[in-house]
């Protein structure tokens, strides 16, 4: 996983609630194999539309997503991370995200910040007034500083560490293999198993 | 103090804890189906790793599968190098596969608990959010992303943060002509489509009890429509007795020792939710969506509502943007809503006593013209068993089509889809922009609801038919 510890850029102001993972990324893109080449598939439906806030000059190049409550509800697809990604969002920022979006997210080094629907609401003002402006999100300081805005955000201790240091999961669980080991040793005879062994 | 199910069942499973660390769970079965696996298995490949526990692991396909001509080569080159890449995954890696044709394929999560896999007291996960369907057995199981996926081929485990607990109380009984579908539609409405985010929701209460497992898989399996990755239903009788001689429930001496453990598996009187709700049944009748998300849902006697109503913005907003793309007024009547398709299954209503209940209402009836209705069974093996009641000839004789299982029109990844501008009225699970196709638009609803509004042409319960609707066997 790429590490992140601050990142700077421009916003797009995603003024909708229940953004759902049919619209980051609809189903038909799902039948790929990879885990890139899904840039053109997000918000596939809504970029028909010319005005669609995506769409905007302004907006082109621009890496942090200011989106509405319920951000990333539905599907378990970590597609639709991959397909933020793939565009160039580096970070998204919502008053509420849904829990496995959330997981996947930071499992990929997207950073999704949660702040408050005011500052939100606060941040779509300042983006749409200047489109210039810049957000950084500071993974360090656990703020995301914008024009005269300062807001502090949580994320537990252990996600962040992992994120700072682009640590992979995996090796981190296999270095407690003994311990795995030791739970199977004691599971009971009765739990199903899928072949005989 | 005492502890919750959900507790019980995730102290059980924990391999190690420490400070400031999420606890690391044993996952008791992985389920895998095509669509988001085979970045998972890239990974093994790359690092080297293989899949540590094949006797906990399944694999089958549901997604892509078509449900027609499933004898001949899939038509769409993209789907069929999809399930080409699970069955060259699960040959190099040794995993068992159901594919399509495979008397044990279908939905994964209708394919794990008529095997009797799924289990009270397991955790289960799967590359899929519906996955929070198996928790009707008291089962912990939740949908993963595909790098958790790799983490628990390669592991068997997950590093994860404990979740809060939620109690969802049903009391009395459900009304006649009123089933889980409605309920759980209902409780969606009423928490919203966040309320359940970061809990674990445990159904209760005695109209829960007295459900069937079929129709306790439906309410978990849309816990997620809540918010919520898993929802719970504590064991009982019904449940000892839906997995007894399945062919992977414990035999012998293992099941006697299986169901005392199952016994302990309730919360305790004293245990403490972090949030509850409590839901009269008394007070529900048949429920159905109106918007583009799950939780924007009225009883189908209702009126579209209003968006002005609504004094939050944001859910406004949201309302005023859900008509706008369905196509609906505010104030109109439900049941003034004409549907083009009418969808009879899906990981959410695609089990037998769905099929039962919607031959139940087409029995001797008709679709309405110009009204198409598919019915895809959730599993090949469901898919016998309606046959060999009969019920396919009732649902051929009312003009619908009856179809091979698989997910099909529930999302659309195989040819079953709404073209734009359709509208569905469908036993599925999510009711978002495009789910079911480019521009169709869904109302969830029962499987009865369903089936009276494909032979009425317009959203409709049974209660809606009369007599006359009905036409004598001898008449036709």
């Amino acid at each position: 996983m790429e590490a992140f510890t601050t990142h700077t850029g421009r916003a797009v102001p995603l003024r909708r609630s229940n953004v759902d993972t049919d619209q980051i990324i609809p189903a038909h893109w799902l039948k790929k194999v990879t885990r890139d080449g899904f840039e053109d598939g997000l918000f596939e439906a809504w970029r028909k539309d010319p005005g669609f806030v995506l769409n905007r000059p302004e907006r082109q190049g621009a890496t942090v997503l200011v989106a509405g409550p319920d951000f990333g509800t539905g599907s378990s697809r970590e597609h639709a991370v991959w397909a933020l990604q793939n565009y160039g969002f580096k970070a998204v920022i919502s008053s509420r995200f849904a829990d496995i979006f959330r997981g996947n997210s930071l499992k990929n080094g997207l950073l999704t910040v949660v702040l408050d629907q005011q500052t939100v609401d606060a941040l779509w003002q300042l983006t749409e007034a200047d489109p210039g402006t810049e957000v950084t999100v500071d993974l360090q300081a656990r703020e995301v500083r914008a024009g005269e805005i300062t807001a502090p955000f949580e994320l537990d201790e252990n996600a962040r560490w992992r994120l700072l240091n682009g640590l992979d999961d995996i090796s981190l669980t296999l270095r407690n293999e003994d311990d795995i080991t030791a739970y199977e040793a004691q599971r009971p005879s009765f739990k199903p198993r899928t072949l005989p062994v | 103090m005492g502890r919750t199910l959900a507790e019980k069942v995730w102290d059980d499973h924990v391999v190690r804890r420490a400070e400031g660390e999420p606890d690391l769970l044993f996952i008791d079965l992985h389920l895998l189906h095509e669509v988001t696996s085979p970045q998972a298995f890239d990974g093994l490949r790359r690092s080297g790793r293989r899949v540590r526990r094949l006797d906990l692991t399944i694999a089958t396909e549901d997604h892509n599968t078509p449900t027609l001509d499933i004898d001949k080569p899939i038509a769409d080159p993209v789907s069929r190098a999809q399930l080409e890449t699970l069955r060259k995954n699960c040959a190099d890696f040794g995993v068992r596969l159901h594919p399509l044709g495979d008397v044990e394929q279908g939905v994964v999560h209708v394919v794990g608990p008529q095997l009797g896999l799924t289990q009270p007291g397991t955790t289960v996960v799967c590359g899929d959010s519906h996955t929070s369907t198996h928790g009707a057995f008291g089962a912990l199981a939740f949908g993963i992303g595909t790098s958790q996926v790799e983490h628990v081929l390669a592991t068997q485990t997950l590093p994860m943060a404990r979740p809060r607990t939620m109690a969802v109380t049903v009391e009395g009984e459900l009304p006649d002509g009123v089933t889980a579908k409605d309920l759980i539609l209902a409780i969606i409405a009423r928490i919203g489509t966040g309320g359940g985010q970061g809990y674990v929701l445990e159904y209760r209460g005695p109209a829960v009890e007295k459900l069937s497992m079929e129709a306790r898989m439906t309410i978990c399996n849309m816990s997620i429509e809540a918010g919520a990755r898993a929802g719970m239903i504590a064991p009982d009788e019904t449940t000892f007795a839906y997995l007894k001689d399945r062919p992977h429930a414990p035999q012998g001496e293992d099941w006697d020792a299986a169901v005392a453990y199952w016994r302990t598996l309730r919360s305790d009187e004293d245990a403490v939710f972090d949030a509850e709700v409590v839901i009269d049944a008394a007070e529900l009748s048949p429920f159905v969506t109106w918007g583009t998300n799950p939780g924007q849902g009225a009883p189908l006697s209702a009126d579209v509502p209003d968006p002005a109503s609504y004094e939050d913005a944001s859910e406004r907003h949201a309302a005023e943007k859900a008509l706008q793309y369905m196509g609906l007024e505010a104030g109109q009547s439900l049941r003034s809503i004409t549907v083009d398709t009418v969808f009879v299954g899906s990981c959410t209503n695609g089990r037998i006593e769905d099929l039962r209940a919607a031959a139940g209402v087409l029995k001797d009836r008709k679709v309405a013209d110009g009204v198409r209705m598919l019915v895809v069974p959730g599993s090949a093996r469901v898919g016998l068993q309606a046959v060999s009641e009969g019920l396919d000839v009732v649902f051929k004789e009312a003009g619908a089509e009856w179809r091979h299982a698989g997910c099909s029109m529930c999302l659309g990844m195989n040819p079953d889809q709404l073209a734009p501008g359709e509208r569905s009225a469908s036993t599925s699970n999510r009711n978002f922009e495009g789910r079911q196709g480019k521009g169709g638009r869904t109302h969830l609803v029962s499987p009865q609801v369903a089936a009276a509004t494909a032979v009425l042409g317009h959203l409709a319960s049974p209660a809606d038919l009369t007599d006359t609707a009905r036409t004598p066997a001898g008449a036709r």
